[in-house]
């Protein structure tokens, strides 16, 4: 066992290059969250009807399915980020650690893919009677 | 890694010290960020699931979560009742975590640190939240609930 501090053991080692990662991506998420919760929110004010036929026939259409399946894979990718440093910070035990994250993994892949597919499937072959 | 003592000090947290906009903002985002994350994004993905699974599927979630309507079952009321509360936490955790987003954006560019504008743009991102809020409830009341 060293007796060095953490800090002593890794100074002068330089840089692993990739200590920015999550904080860009974290902001640029943020960006797209903007703008797409932005068109979205726009959008919806601008349905004529929320009854159902409209609804499948504006969600179905390419420029509203396209940024809808943008937004949905952006904000789970966002939520991803965001919720790991939640448990980053909060979750100190290594092993519920280790669960939390494979679970937040879970959640946001499962959530985003089936977003991503109800979209599309609407959009490709409308909605069913 | 050193074994853990659970004796050892802890710093003082969110009980101890004075609440100012500064540290409830910081602490508002991440608890509207878990909302949107949850909440949020499941009731979205169920509006979304119900258009594409056609107009039954659509009544239902308008059953749940819109208004069951005159002739709806208790269970339907008290979900309605629910996702009033969720729609509302929601929308507030929107607004509330898209201005304080926009604060840290200006953040971290390295501006707004001086101890009167921290406090007033926190302050700010608080009551836009609010106000903003405040209008959607306002224009859903009037527009689909019939209610004012």
């Amino acid at each position: 066992m060293d007796s060095r501090t953490n800090i002593g053991r890794v100074r002068g080692l330089g840089s692993a290059k990739h200590g920015g990662e999550h904080w860009l991506k974290q902001r640029l998420t943020a960006i797209g969250n903007v703008l797409l919760t932005t068109w979205f929110v726009l959008s919806l004010l601008m349905i004529p009807s929320f009854d159902h036929a409209a609804l499948a026939q504006w969600l179905a259409q390419p420029l509203v399915a396209v940024p809808m399946i943008l937004m949905i894979t952006n904000i789970f990718a966002h939520a991803r980020l965001g919720l790991q440093v939640l448990i980053e910070d909060y979750v100190h035990d290594d092993g519920l650690k280790f669960a939390a994250m494979t679970l937040l993994n879970f959640y946001v892949i499962a959530s985003a893919v089936f977003g991503i597919f109800v979209v599309a499937k609407l959009a490709f072959t409308g909605a069913p009677a | 890694m050193m074994a853990k003592n659970p004796n050892r000090p802890l710093s003082p947290h969110l009980q101890v010290y004075r609440w100012s906009p500064q540290m409830a903002i910081s602490i508002f985002h991440r608890a509207t960020g878990f909302v949107l994350a949850t909440a949020g994004m499941m009731t979205l993905l169920w509006w979304l699931a119900a258009i594409g699974g056609g107009a039954q599927s659509y009544a239902t979630f308008q059953q749940y979560v819109v208004s069951a309507g005159a002739d709806g079952t208790v269970v339907q009321m008290a979900s309605n009742w629910f996702f009033r509360l969720v729609a509302l936490a929601v929308t507030f955790s929107f607004f509330q975590h898209l201005a304080s987003g926009l604060r840290h954006f200006v953040l971290d560019i390295g501006a707004g640190y001086e101890l009167k504008a921290n406090r007033l743009w926190a302050s700010v991102a608080f009551v836009a939240a609010f106000f903003a809020t405040a209008l959607v409830a306002l224009f859903v009341a009037s527009r689909f609930l019939g209610v004012l």
